[in-house]
C-alpha cells in the first residue's frame, strides 16, 4: 500500500539539494542551503497536519521490492516514534545552517554535506526494513566525518577518525548480527521481524535454522546489535568517541551531531533491538538498567569535571541520553506486565520520546549558544577564560540562561515534561534505578547551574570587553527554538498528541 | 609380404634414391664451378640447389605411393612413415635455408652433401623396422652430423664440439650395436614385429633388460636425453647455425620416433609400468628415469646460462625429457603427441637459430646482451622470435603449448588409472621454471631499450621469409592443432 | 554476438601493434572504440539470453578431435556480468592511458590482447579451451608490467607470471586427471557436470583446482605477487590486473571447481573458508602499515578477494551470488582507485610515498582527484549505496551458517578497511590543512584530463548504480545459480 511519497521527497530533497549546491554560483549558496532547508520544514509541516493522531499504527507507508533475494525492501513510514524525530531533524538544520554563519553556510562544501546529512538523517528515521535503515545510518557517518575534518578545531587530528572507526565497528557487529536473524527469519523487514520475535516464532526458528550454537545464540545477537547502538548512544564503556569529537566540531555541526544523529542510537534500541529480542533484553535487564544508571551518573559527574564548554555540554548530553535509555528499559521489566506496571511504563515510554525531541531542540540550542559565544571569543570556550559575560551580554546570556534551564529540566521549560514522565514511569518499576538517576539529575543541575555561573556572572575577564551582545539576526535565530521550549514545557500535549497512541500499540507486544 | 622386385624397390627408394643423387650433384657441380666465385656466392647457389633438390624429394615421396614392406622389414612404409618422412624433408629444408645468407665455411659443396646425407639417413631410420638397417641409418645420419659440426671454421670450438659429439656418439652406436647383437642372441631375429612375440617369452631373462638398457642408451644420444647429453651444450653451441638446427629438430624428431617403434612395436610387452610407487621392471621404469633426470637437469642448468645457444641446448635436453613421458603413454595417444610435438618443437628451435644466425652474421657474440633493444633494431626478428620462444615454453595458442599437453594426456592414458600423473605434475613444476629462464630471453628483446650504438638489423630477406613462415605455421598449428592430424590422415590414405 | 567481443578485442590488438610504427596516436582510439565495442556488445548480447537463467551457446565446432575439445563459447548470467564487468574495466583502463606515448602501439597492442584472452575466458564452456584463454592471459601481463611498470617492474613481472602459471600447471593437472577419469573424451562443461566422479576423487581434484586458480584469485597465502605486481605494473595494468585478472582465478574456482566437483566442498570448505577469512583480515592490517599509496590499494585488493574466497567456500546461493557480485563490485572499484593513485596522483606529482604526498595539498590542488578518491574509498570500505555493501552483506550472510568466525573475522577487516582508508584519505588529500601553507609547487599540477573524467565517471556510476539498485546484476545471476549446472551443489549444501 503505497500513499503520496512524502516521504521518500522528503528524503531525498536535501540530496537534490546538496547536489544543485555543487553546481550553483558562489553568491547564492547561501541562499540555496537556505531555501532548501526551509522546503524540507515545510514538507515536514505537511507530515504533521497529515498525520493522523488517532491512529498508533503506521502512516505514509511505502513499500517497493527492492532486492527480494535478500529480503530488502524499500520499506518507509512513520509512526509516533519516529514523527517527531523526523520533524526534529528538519527543524535543526536550518538552524544550524543560521548559526553557522555566512563564511561557514556560503561555502558549497560545508552546506552540501548539511543536506546529506540531513537526507541521511530523514532516511534512518523512516526506513523500516533493516538494511534500508542501515544504509542511512552508515551514510550518516560520512558528511559527518568531513565536517568535523575539514571545518574542525586544530586539535581534532584523528578525532574525526576516530568518530568514524569506532561507530563503524559498532556497526559492523550489529550488521553480522542482523545476519543471523535474517537467515533464521528470512527477511530484513522490521515490522517483520517484530510480530515473529513477538509470536515466539524468531526463538524458535533461530536454533532451527542456525544449528550448533545452542541456547545462546539470541544472547549473542543481541549483544551484537547492542553493539552497535550503544557505541551511538553512546553508553559506557563505549563513549570513548564522544567528548573529543564534540569538542573538535564546530559547533554548529555539534549541534546536529547532538540534536539529531545521537537519536539515532536511541531510536534504534526503539526500532530495532526491543521489538527483535525482547525475551534478551528481559534476561539482560538488570545489567542493562545497571548500564544505564552507569552511564548517567558517569556521565553527571565527568561533564562537573570538565574545563570547557563543549566537553561539559558533550557529557550532559550523554547523561540526558542516559534517562532517556533507562525509560526505555523499564518498559520490559516484568513488573511491567501488571496493570499498574503497564502504565508506568507506557508513561516511561511516552516520556522516552518526548525526551528525544526536547532534548534534540535544548541541546541543539545550547550548542549554537556555544557556537554564537566562540565567535566572539575567537574560539575560546574554557572556563578559566570566560566570565562576567552577563553585563556585556545581558540578551545573550538570558537567551542562553533558558536553554540552560531547558536542559535542567525546569518546569515550564520542555525538558521537564520529558524527564518527569520517565521518572513517574521509571519509579514504580525499578525504584533503586530512579533513586540513583536522581542523583545524576542533581549532578547534572549542579554543573548546569555552575555553566552558567561561571560564564555569565563574577567578573568580567579581558575576553569579555570585545564581547558585544547579539546581533538581530542572531537573536531571531534563537527566539524560535526558545518559542518552543516555552510552548513545549506550557502545552506538552501538543508533541504527545503525536506519541501516545503510538506507544498503546507499540508496548503491547513487547512484553509477551 | 608381397617380394619387391627391382623396379618396384627403386619406386619405394625414390625419394632416398634422389637424396643421393643429389648430394652427389651438389658436390660435383661447387667443385666445377666455384672455383673462383666467393663463398657467399657459392654458399647461395648450393643452397638454392639443395633446396630445390629436397623439395623434389618430396615430390617424389607421393608421386610414387608406398608398397608394403621389403623383406625383412628393411623398408617400411606405413601410414605414418610418409608423413615422418614428408616432416623430416620440411626440417631440413628449413635448416638448410638457413645456411642461405651466411659464410661460415669454403666446403659449400661438401657441406651441402653432408647435409643431405644426414636427412638420407634420418629418412631410413624412420622407415625401417629391422634392428640392422636401423644401425646402418643412424650411422649414416651420425656421422655426417660429425663431419657438418666441424664445418663452423669461424669458431675454434667448432671442432672441439664435432670431436667430443664423435667420441660420444660411437661410445653410444657401440652400445646401441652391442645391445642390438644382444636381443638377436636372445630372440633369434632382427625385425620389430617379431621380436616382440619373442621377447615376452623371454620376460624376467637379465640378458634382456641389459640389451634393452644398452640399446636404449645409444638412442638415449640420438634425442640428447640425460646421461647421455654430454654433447649437445658444446653441439648446439659451436656448430653451424643450419646444422644445429638441424640436430635440433630433424635428429631428434628421427630418434624419437625410432625410440616408439622399437619400445611400442618391438618391445611393447617387456613395457613394466613406471606408476607412483608401483614399479614394475621394464622399460617404461628406465624411460621415467630418462625423463626425470633430463628434466631436471636440463631445465636447472638452463637457468644458469648466459649463451643463447647453450641455453637452446640444455633446454632441448630437457624437452627431451618431456617428449620421453609422451613416449611412455599408450601407442595410441603417444604416437600422434609425440609426433606433433617433435615436429612443432624442431619449427620452434630452427625458428631460433635462425635468429641467433642472423645476430651472429652480423658480428654479435653468443650472448643475452646481443638481444638488447632487438625490438627496435628489427621488429620482425623480435617478433619471431618471441613466437619461437613463447612456443617452446609452452604459451598457447602456440603449438609448442599443445605438443605438451598431447604428451602430458597421453602419458596418463596409460594403464587406466593416472599411475604416470605424477611425471605429470614434475614435467610441468619444470615447466614453470623454465618459463623464467625463456621470459629471461625475451627480456632483453622486447623490453630493453637499445644500446646507443647500436645500430638496426636487417636480416636477409631468405631468413626473414622462413622464420616468418616457421613463426606463423607455429601459431596456425597451435590455434588449429587438427591440422597437422588431417595431414597425416591425409597422407596414410595416399 | 557475445562472441564478437573477443573477436573484436583480437582483431584491435594485432592493428594496435601494426600501428605501433607509423602512427601510435592511432593506437588508442583502436583501443578505445574496441573496448567500448566490447562493452555494448556485451550488454546488447546479453539480452539474447534466455529467460529464467538458461545458457546461451554462442558458438560449438570440433576443434580438436584427437582430445574431445571443441572450440565450445557460451554465456549464462555469471559469464555475462562477468563480460560486462571486462568491458567497463577495459574503457575505464583505455582512457586512463590516454597519456601513454613510450610505445604506444604496443602497449595497447599488448591491453587488448590480454582483453581478448579475458573475455575468452569469460566465455569459455569447454574446458581446454578455458584453459587456453587463461593461459594467454599472462604473457601480455608479463610484458605490460616489465615494459612500462615503475617499482621493481621486472621483478614483479616476473613474479607475477611464474606465479600464474604455476598456478595454472596445478589446475592443468586437475583438468587432465578428471578428463582422463571421466573418459568419454570430452572436455564439455555440461558434460562433465552430469558425470561425476567419485567421492574421493572429487575431493583431490577440487583441492588442486581450487588451489590453482586461487593462486591468481590472491587467496592468502599465495597472494604475495600481487601487491609487488599490481604497485610494478602501469595504471591501466594495474586496473585490469586487479579488476579483472583476479576474477579470472575466481572465476575458475567457481566454474570449474564448484561445479564439477562438488563433492570436494565438502572437504576443503574448512581449510579454504579459514585462508579466505584471514586473507580478509591480514590484508587489511598490512594496507594499514604501507607508505607508498600504491600498496596500500595493492593489499586492499588482497582484503577484497577474500570476500569473494569467502562467498565462493560457503556454497550457498546467497555466498556465490555475493561472490560474483564482489567480483564485479571489486573490479570496479580497483580499477578506480588504481586509476586515482597511479593516473591521476603519480603522474603529476610523482611519488607515491604517503608522507611526501601529504604536504601537497592535494585536496585544494585537485579537487576532482580528492572527490573521486573519497567516493571510492567510500565504495571500497563497503559503505552502503556503493556496490561493495551490496557485495559483502550477501557474503556475510552467506557464509554466517558455515563461518560464523570468519564473518566475524571479516568483519573486523572491515573496520581495519574503514582505518586504512581513511587514513590515506586524509594523508594523501586532507592533511596539510593545518601546517603552514607548503610552498607552492615549482610548476603547477597538470589539471585532470576529460578521458580521465570520463573514466572517473563511468566507473563511479557504475559502482553506485549497481549499489543502489543491485539487482541489475541479480537478476541475471541468481537464475544462473538455478540451473542444472549447479544442481549437484544445491543438493549438497542443500540451499
Amino acid at each position: 500500500m503505497n500513499d503520496w511519497p512524502l516521504l521518500t521527497l522528503l528524503t531525498f530533497t536535501p540530496l537534490a539539494g546538496a547536489l544543485l549546491l555543487l553546481r550553483v554560483p558562489a553568491p547564492w549558496v547561501r541562499a540555496t542551503g537556505r531555501c532548501i532547508s526551509a522546503l524540507g520544514l515545510l514538507q515536514v509541516a505537511w507530515l504533521l497536519t497529515r498525520f493522523d493522531t488517532s491512529s498508533g499504527a503506521l502512516q505514509l507507508v511505502q513499500k517497493v521490492p527492492w532486492i527480494p533475494s535478500l529480503g530488502v525492501d524499500y520499506f518507509v513510514g512513520v509512526d509516533g516514534l519516529s514523527v517527531l524525530l523526523v520533524a526534529l531533524s528538519a527543524l535543526l538544520v536550518p538552524f544550524a545552517l543560521e548559526v553557522a554563519g555566512a563564511e561557514r553556510a556560503g561555502d558549497r562544501n560545508f552546506s552540501a554535506l548539511i543536506l546529506v546529512l540531513q537526507m541521511a538523517l530523514f532516511g534512518t528515521f523512516t526506513a523500516l526494513n533493516f538494511i534500508h535503515w542501515f544504509l542511512h545510518w552508515e551514510l550518516a557517518l560520512v558528511p559527518a566525518y568531513f565536517l568535523i575534518k575539514l571545518w574542525g578545531r586544530e586539535d581534532r587530528r584523528g578525532a574525526a577518525t576516530q568518530f568514524f572507526v569506532y561507530t563503524f565497528g559498532g556497526s559492523v557487529a550489529m550488521l553480522v548480527a542482523m545476519q543471523a536473524v535474517y537467515l533464521a527469519a528470512g527477511t530484513f523487514d522490521l515490522i517483520q521481524l517484530r510480530e515473529l520475535a513477538a509470536s515466539g516464532e524468531l526463538a524458535r526458528r533461530l536454533p532451527e535454522r542456525l544449528p550448533g550454537w545452542g541456547e545462546n545464540l539470541g544472547l549473542l545477537l543481541f549483544l551484537g546489535v547492542f553493539l552497535g547502538l550503544a557505541v551511538k548512544v553512546p553508553l559506557v564503556p563505549f563513549h570513548g568517541w564522544l567528548a573529543p569529537t564534540y569538542a573538535s566540531a564546530p559547533p554548529c555541526v555539534t549541534l546536529l551531531l547532538t540534536g539529531a544523529m545521537s537519536k539515532m542510537g536511541v531510536y534504534g534500541f526503539l526500532r530495532i533491538l526491543l521489538p527483535v529480542f525482547p525475551h534478551q533484553t528481559q534476561t539482560l535487564l538488570g545489567p542493562l538498567v545497571a548500564l544505564a544508571v552507569i552511564t548517567i551518573l558517569f556521565a553527571a559527574f565527568a561533564a562537573l569535571a570538565q574545563p570547557d564548554l563543549r566537553r561539559m555540554l558533550a557529557y550532559s548530553s550523554m547523561n540526558h541520553l542516559g534517562y532517556a535509555l533507562l525509560g526505555l528499559l523499564v518498559a520490559m521489566d516484568p513488573a511491567a506486565r501488571s496493570i499498574a506496571g503497564a502504565s508506568a511504563a507506557t508513561t516511561a515510554l511516552s516520556g522516552v520520546v518526548l525526551q528525544l525531541f526536547n532534548h534534540g531542540l535544548t541541546a541543539a540550542a545550547l550548542f549554537a549558544c556555544v557556537e554564537l559565544l566562540e565567535r566572539r571569543t575567537n574560539g575560546v570556550s574554557r572556563f578559566d577564560q570566560l566570565g562576567g559575560l552577563r553585563t556585556v551580554a545581558p540578551v545573550f546570556a538570558g537567551l542562553m540562561g533558558i536553554s540552560v534551564f531547558a536542559s535542567l529540566g525546569l518546569p515550564g521549560l520542555n525538558g521537564f515534561i520529558g524527564e518527569f514522565l520517565i521518572f513517574a514511569g521509571v519509579f514504580p518499576i525499578a525504584p533503586l534505578a530512579a533513586l540513583l538517576s536522581l542523583i545524576g539529575l542533581l549532578v547534572s543541575a549542579w554543573f548546569l547551574l555552575n555553566l552558567l555561573q561561571r560564564v555569565f556572572q563574577g567578573p568580567l575577564v579581558e575576553l569579555g570587553r570585545s564581547f558585544t551582545d547579539l546581533t538581530v539576526r542572531e537573536i531571531v535565530t534563537l527566539v524560535p527554538a526558545v518559542t518552543l521550549m516555552f510552548l513545549l514545557g506550557i502545552v506538552p500535549q501538543l508533541a504527545l498528541a503525536f506519541i501516545n497512541p503510538t506507544i498503546q500499540r507499540f508496548f503491547t507486544p513487547l512484553t509477551p | 609380404m608381397t617380394p619387391l622386385d627391382y623396379g618396384e624397390l627403386l619406386r619405394t627408394f625414390s625419394t632416398e634414391l634422389v637424396l643421393l643423387f643429389l648430394a652427389g650433384l651438389v658436390l660435383f657441380l661447387d667443385l666445377r664451378r666455384g672455383l673462383g666465385e666467393t663463398v657467399a656466392c657459392r654458399t647461395r647457389r648450393a643452397t638454392g640447389l639443395t633446396a630445390v633438390g629436397l623439395v623434389f624429394a618430396g615430390i617424389t615421396l607421393f608421386a610414387f605411393p608406398p608398397l608394403g614392406d621389403a623383406p625383412g622389414g628393411t623398408f617400411v612404409l606405413r601410414s605414418l612413415t610418409l608423413w615422418l618422412k614428408a616432416a623430416l624433408l620440411i626440417l631440413s629444408f628449413t635448416s638448410l635455408l638457413l645456411l642461405a645468407d651466411t659464410e661460415f665455411t669454403p666446403h659449400v659443396g661438401e657441406f651441402c652433401a653432408l647435409f643431405l646425407l644426414a636427412t638420407e639417413g634420418l629418412l631410413l631410420m624412420v622407415g625401417t623396422e629391422n634392428l640392422l638397417m636401423l644401425f646402418i641409418a643412424l650411422e649414416l645420419s651420425s656421422l655426417s652430423l660429425y663431419g657438418l659440426t666441424a664445418l663452423n671454421q669461424r669458431l675454434r670450438t667448432s671442432t672441439e664440439a664435432a670431436l667430443k659429439y664423435f667420441f660420444v656418439g660411437s661410445t653410444a652406436a657401440a652400445f646401441t650395436l652391442f645391445g642390438i647383437s644382444l636381443l638377436y642372441g636372445l630372440t633369434g631375429t632382427i625385425q620389430f614385429s617379431t621380436l616382440a612375440t619373442r621377447a615376452s617369452a623371454l620376460t624376467g631373462d637379465p640378458l634382456l633388460w641389459l640389451a634393452l638398457a644398452l640399446t636404449i642408451a645409444g638412442f638415449g644420444f640420438k634425442i640428447a636425453a640425460v646421461p647421455f647429453h654430454a654433447w649437445a651444450p658444446d653441439v648446439y653451441q659451436a656448430a653451424p647455425g643450419p646444422v644445429a638446427a638441424l640436430v635440433a629438430s630433424g635428429s631428434k624428431l628421427a630418434g624419437f620416433f625410432v625410440l616408439l617403434r622399437l619400445l611400442q612395436t618391438g618391445l611393447g610387452p617387456l613395457a613394466g609400468s613406471a606408476g607412483w610407487l608401483q614399479f614394475t621392471s621394464g622399460w617404461l621404469p628406465v624411460l621415467a628415469v630418462l625423463a626425470l633426470t633430463s628434466m631436471l637437469v636440463g631445465n636447472l642448468a638452463a637457468l644458469a646460462q648466459t649463451s643463447l645457444r647453450r641455453l637452446v641446448a640444455w633446454s632441448a635436453i630437457a624437452q627431451a625429457g618431456y617428449a620421453l613421458i609422451g613416449l611412455m603413454g599408450t601407442p595410441e595417444a603417444g604416437e600422434p603427441a609425440l609426433l606433433y610435438f617433435a615436429f612443432t618443437y624442431g619449427l620452434a628451435v630452427i625458428g631460433v637459430f635462425g635468429v641467433l644466425g642472423v645476430l651472429e652474421t652480423s658480428g654479435e657474440p653468443d650472448r643475452f646482451e646481443s638481444l638488447t633493444g632487438l625490438w627496435r633494431r628489427s621488429p620482425a626478428l623480435a617478433i619471431c622470435l618471441t613466437t619461437f620462444v613463447l612456443s617452446l615454453a609452452g604459451i598457447p595458442p602456440l603449438a609448442g603449448f599443445f605438443g605438451k599437453l598431447f604428451l602430458f594426456i597421453a602419458a596418463a592414458r596409460r594403464g587406466g588409472s593416472l599411475e604416470l600423473l605424477w611425471l605429470v605434475v614434475v614435467a610441468l613444476g619444470l615447466s614453470v621454471v623454465s618459463l623464467y629462464y625463456y621470459l629471461r630471453i625475451l627480456k632483453p628483446v622486447l623490453v630493453a631499450d637499445p644500446a646507443t650504438d647500436s645500430r638496426p638489423l636487417n636480416p636477409p630477406p631468405v631468413t626473414l621469409l622462413t622464420l616468418i613462415t616457421l613463426a606463423a605455421a607455429l601459431l596456425i598449428l597451435g590455434c588449429v592443432p587438427q591440422l597437422l592430424f588431417l595431414g597425416m590422415a591425409w597422407l596414410s590414405k595416399q | 554476438m557475445l562472441a564478437w567481443t573477443l573477436y573484436l578485442s583480437f582483431a584491435a590488438a594485432l592493428a594496435s601493434f601494426g600501428a605501433a610504427r607509423c602512427c601510435p596516436a592511432l593506437s588508442r582510439w583502436i583501443a578505445l572504440l574496441s573496448s567500448l565495442g566490447g562493452l555494448t556488445l556485451g550488454i546488447a548480447g546479453a539480452w539474447a539470453l534466455p529467460s529464467g537463467g538458461g545458457l546461451l551457446t554462442l558458438v560449438k565446432v570440433p576443434w580438436i578431435p584427437l582430445l574431445g575439445a571443441e572450440y565450445h563459447l557460451a554465456a549464462d548470467g555469471i559469464s555475462v556480468v562477468l563480460v560486462w564487468l571486462t568491458g567497463l574495466a577495459a574503457t575505464a583502463g583505455v582512457l586512463f592511458s590516454w597519456n601513454v606515448s613510450h610505445r604506444a602501439g604496443e602497449f595497447f597492442g599488448w591491453y587488448l590482447t590480454l582483453v581478448g584472452a579475458v573475455y575468452g575466458v569469460f566465455l569459455s564452456w569447454d574446458l581446454l579451451l578455458f584453459f587456453v584463454f587463461y593461459e594467454i592471459a599472462i604473457v601480455p601481463k608479463y610484458f605490460l608490467i616489465a615494459i612500462w611498470g615503475s617499482t621493481r617492474r621486472e621483478y614483479g613481472a616476473m613474479k607475477l607470471a611464474l606465479y600464474s602459471f604455476a598456478g595454472s600447471a596445478a589446475v592443468l593437472i586437475g583438468l587432465i586427471a578428471a578428463y582422463l577419469l571421466v573418459g568419454g573424451n570430452t572436455f564439455d562443461l555440461t558434460h562433465l557436470s552430469t558425470r561425476p566422479l567419485s567421492e574421493a576423487s572429487q575431493s583431490w581434484l577440487f583441492g588442486l583446482i581450487f588451489l590453482g586458480f586461487a593462486v591468481l584469485a590472491g587467496l592468502w597465502p599465495f597472494h604475495t605477487w600481487a601487491p609487488t605486481g599490481h604497485v610494478a605494473a602501469p595504471t591501466a595494468a594495474s586496473m585490469l590486473l586487479a579488476g579483472v585478472i583476479m576474477k579470472l582465478g575466481a572465476y575458475g574456482c567457481l566454474r570449474v571447481a564448484l561445479t564439477l566437483f562438488p563433492a570436494g566442498l565438502a572437504a576443503w570448505a574448512g581449510v579454504f573458508g579459514a585462508l579466505a577469512g584471514i586473507g580478509i583480515l591480514w590484508g587489511a592490517l598490512v594496507a594499514l602499515r604501507q607508505t607508498d599509496f600504491k600498496f596500500v590499494i595493492g593489499y586492499s585488493s588482497v582484503s577484497h578477494m577474500g570476500f569473494v574466497m569467502l562467498g565462493l567456500v560457503a556454497g550457498t546461493s546467497l555466498g556465490l551470488s555475493g561472490a560474483v557480485f564482489q567480483m564485479f563490485s571489486h573490479g570496479i572499484i580497483a580499477g578506480l582507485l588504481f586509476a586515482v593513485v597511479g593516473r591521476m596522483v603519480y603522474d603529476r606529482c610523482h611519488t607515491r610515498n604517503l608522507d611526501e604526498l601529504s604536504q601537497q595539498r592535494l585536496a585544494h590542488v585537485l579537487p576532482f582527484t580528492a572527490i573521486t578518491f573519497t567516493l571510492a574509498g567510500l565504495a571500497s570500505m563497503g559503505l552502503p549505496g556503493f556496490s561493495g555493501f551490496v557485495a559483502e552483506l550477501q557474503v556475510l550472510t552467506g557464509a554466517w551458517t558455515r563461518f560464523p568466525v570468519w564473518v566475524a573475522i571479516a568483519g573486523i577487516g572491515l573496520i581495519v578497511g574503514v582505518a586504512y582508508t581513511l587514513r590515506v584519505i586524509q594523508l594523501v588529500f586532507f592533511s596539510g590543512e593545518t601546517t603552514v601553507p607548503s610552498p607552492a609547487p615549482s610548476e603547477p599540477l597538470e589539471p585532470i584530463s576529460l578521458p580521465e573524467k570520463l573514466g572517473a565517471g563511468m566507473l563511479l556510476t557504475a559502482t553506485l548504480v549497481v549499489g543502489l539498485y543491485p539487482r541489475l546484476l541479480l537478476d541475471w545471476i541468481l537464475p544462473a545459480l538455478q540451473t542444472p549446472l549447479f544442481a549437484e551443489l544445491r543438493r549438497r549444501t542443500g540451499w
